[in-house]
């Protein structure tokens, strides 16, 4: 390009200096942009070919009837209703309880603790906790909320479910939130203090709002995660075959993919479809939830 | 001046809204899920004792083999009983033993009979129990169907693949039999947790649990299906159902249990020409719950001759009628106790272990 300083204002000493070599670099530029082309065109077509694949087999499936029935030994008659609805109330659950304590948490540990080793070992702790493979989870939940606390929870219930899974996502949200906190700069909190408030009226009027979106999407995309595990809530004796919904805390349950599971493993093709239709609604809550996520961080960002 | 931040507000708004949104849609399934139950209530006939209006809950849990066949019954004897709720999980046969002998469940699914450790874990639960068997699976040996050499196997040769001594060992079909062709042999097979695999070692290598560790395990059956249908040298075992539903990707290999070659199908399995490795599938009867009438119910309606169709239809083979009246008969008395004694029930033939109890 001749706009190139040393090409312009002094040919002779830079060509002596400079292997310009413009043809070779821009070379290496295209080769990057392919590689990274290539990259992400594969990811989509690993996850397009799934996608297509479920809807494939899926969607003949997928009416109406199957949202309302109950399981059935006739595939076609199989509906995914009480782990549907099972579905929604863990959701609901880990919403209500893992919301106030993780961002608590966070809050806590961002705006209120001092850096000493208690706080340095708690945030090791959670960083790590992050990272736990989820079926112990379910180990930690069967004793402590199945067996321990089986007065409160009633043993096998939608309700041990949704705790196991709080303290599944209790670590990401708790990650999320410190993150949200620490994007919001320093010259807000000084600016608050220097009025006067206090650090409850600060975080209270200033940093959380401006938080909260970040939050919020941390939040539900550590739902997300939870929505789809199975073995914590197979460790801990979800059900599979359940003719009546959850009416209570203490109902027993089952969920979107313990049902899924169940089907896939069946011998006959037409429950491997209807499994598929069931990973289809499972998408659909998840994809509906991530939406959420996102919906809630364009609208509130562009303020900040 | 006062810190007014209205956003904080909405954005708060907006999740409750959410949430309220997602328990309003559960609790909606809730109401539509009772309403037809209860419409139904009282109408239909029913088998207990107690009368038509029978109410409560059964427990099933345990096998995941002997679930399709729970599930069946209960989707069945759910129609004809609306009040009573049936549930089953699926928590293997060991970790339906578990709840079993802790209390927790009013019947056990089980693809094997119980063993000793269990027997002494109900002891100490004082948990007493009805073994009745509801059924047969034939485990099915299969090749890839361009195999055409291995079409009749003996339990010894199904033991030189398995075995753990042949682990890193055997690699190739001419090892087992000299007339096989240089072939790399690749195995698949249900994983060590499985009432299946237990059977199988049992039935071939002699001991139950034991065999070479280097084969491909996978919990779920069809991930061996398309293994050995995408193998040349593949053989794999499971459950008869799963075999017939994929008839035209897998070669069935004859078992030759010393009265010369057979394959299973529903008769060779039920009246045990098919062996060793046709095996029965229990449940187990909680003393305790039957006397409630609708555990009663519900057991009596698993071995009712009349809904023998069930089993079928989900892949199994049902009990010959005579095996039947003694099983119905066992549960009549509420007769207590395994009939094997805590071992497998390999070459065992049923209607011989159980009339010989009587």
């Amino acid at each position: 390009m001749n706009r190139d300083p040393f090409i312009e204002g002094d040919p002779a000493s830079a060509t002596s200096q400079f292997k310009v070599n413009l043809s070779g670099r821009y070379k290496i530029d295209r080769i990057f942009e392919i590689a990274t082309w290539a990259a992400v065109c594969i990811s989509l077509l690993v996850l397009a070919a799934l996608v297509v694949d479920v809807l494939v087999d899926g969607l003949p499936r997928l009416n109406w009837s199957f949202l309302t029935s109950f399981p059935s030994r006739k595939p076609e008659e199989a509906g995914i209703l009480p782990a549907f609805a099972g579905t929604l109330w863990v959701m609901v659950i880990i919403a209500v309880l893992s919301f106030p304590l993780g961002v608590g948490a966070g809050i806590f540990l961002e705006e209120f603790s001092q850096d000493n080793w208690l706080a340095r070992t708690i945030e090791i702790n959670i960083n790590n906790l992050a990272g736990v493979p989820s079926i112990i989870y379910g180990l930690l939940g069967l004793q402590v909320f199945v067996r321990i606390f089986e007065p409160v929870t009633g043993g096998r219930s939608v309700l041990s479910g949704a705790l196991t899974l709080v303290l599944l996502v209790l670590p990401i949200i708790i990650v999320a939130t410190r993150e949200a906190l620490r994007s919001i700069p320093d010259s807000l909190r000084l600016a608050g203090f220097a009025l006067g408030a206090t650090r409850w009226q600060v975080v209270r009027e200033q940093i959380l709002p401006l938080a909260l979106p970040g939050i919020l999407t941390g939040t539900i995309l550590a739902l997300s995660r939870a929505i789809g595990e199975t073995a914590p809530l197979i460790t801990i004796g979800a059900l599979t075959f359940i003719p009546y919904l959850p009416d209570n805390l203490q109902s027993p349950f089952t969920t979107l993919p313990i049902q899924v599971y169940n089907w896939v493993s069946r011998p006959q093709k037409e429950f491997h479809d209807t499994a598929a239709a069931g990973i289809i609604v499972l998408m659909v809550v998840l994809l509906l939830m991530n939406a959420t996520a996102v919906f809630l961080r364009n609208k509130f960002q562009k303020r900040f | 001046m006062t810190f007014k931040n209205p956003l904080k507000y909405t954005s708060l708004g907006l999740f409750a809204g959410v949430l309220a949104i997602a328990l309003a849609a559960c609790s909606g399934g809730d109401n539509a899920a009772t309403a037809p139950e209860g419409s139904e209530s009282g109408s239909e006939t029913a088998a207990t004792d107690g009368g038509s209006t029978a109410e409560g809950e059964v427990k099933v849990d345990g096998s995941s083999t002997v679930f399709p066949i729970s599930e069946a019954m209960a989707e069945e004897f759910m129609k004809e009983n609306s009040g009573i709720k049936v549930t089953v999980g699926v928590s293997g046969t060991g970790g339906g033993f578990k709840k079993f002998c802790a209390g927790e469940t009013d019947i056990s699914n089980a693809s094997r009979p119980i063993k000793q450790e269990e027997i002494e874990l109900c002891e100490k639960g004082g948990i007493e129990y009805v073994e009745v068997p509801v059924s047969f699976d034939g485990l099915s040996v299969v090749v890839n169907p361009a195999n055409d050499f291995a079409s009749c196997m003996t339990p010894d040769d199904l033991k030189k693949m398995w075995e753990p001594a042949a682990e890193g060992q055997i690699e190739n079909w001419n090892q087992i039999k000299a007339d096989f062709p240089d072939k790399p042999l690749a195995l698949y097979g249900p994983g060590t947790d499985s009432g299946t695999y237990d059977y199988f070692t049992a039935a071939t290598v002699g001991e139950e649990g034991e065999s070479r560790g280097d084969y491909t395990a996978s919990e779920d059956d069809n991930v061996i299906v398309q293994g050995v249908a995408g193998d040349e040298g593949g053989l794999g075992f499971f459950g008869y159902a799963y075999y017939e539903e994929n008839k035209d990707k897998l070669k069935l290999v004859e078992i030759d249990g010393g009265d010369g070659c057979v394959a299973p199908s529903a008769e060779t399995i039920a009246d045990g020409t098919y062996k060793p490795l046709s095996r029965p599938e229990f449940i187990y009867v909680k003393k305790e719950s039957l006397s409630k009438p609708e555990v009663k119910a519900f057991a009596e309606y698993i071995i009712d001759p009349a809904n023998a169709g069930l089993i079928s239809e989900v892949g199994y083979v049902p009990l010959s009628s005579e095996i039947v009246t003694v099983v119905q008969k066992r549960l009549e008395e509420g007769k207590t106790g395994t009939v094997f004694g805590g071992e497998s029930a390999v070459g065992l033939k049923l209607a011989d272990v159980l009339s010989k109890e009587q």
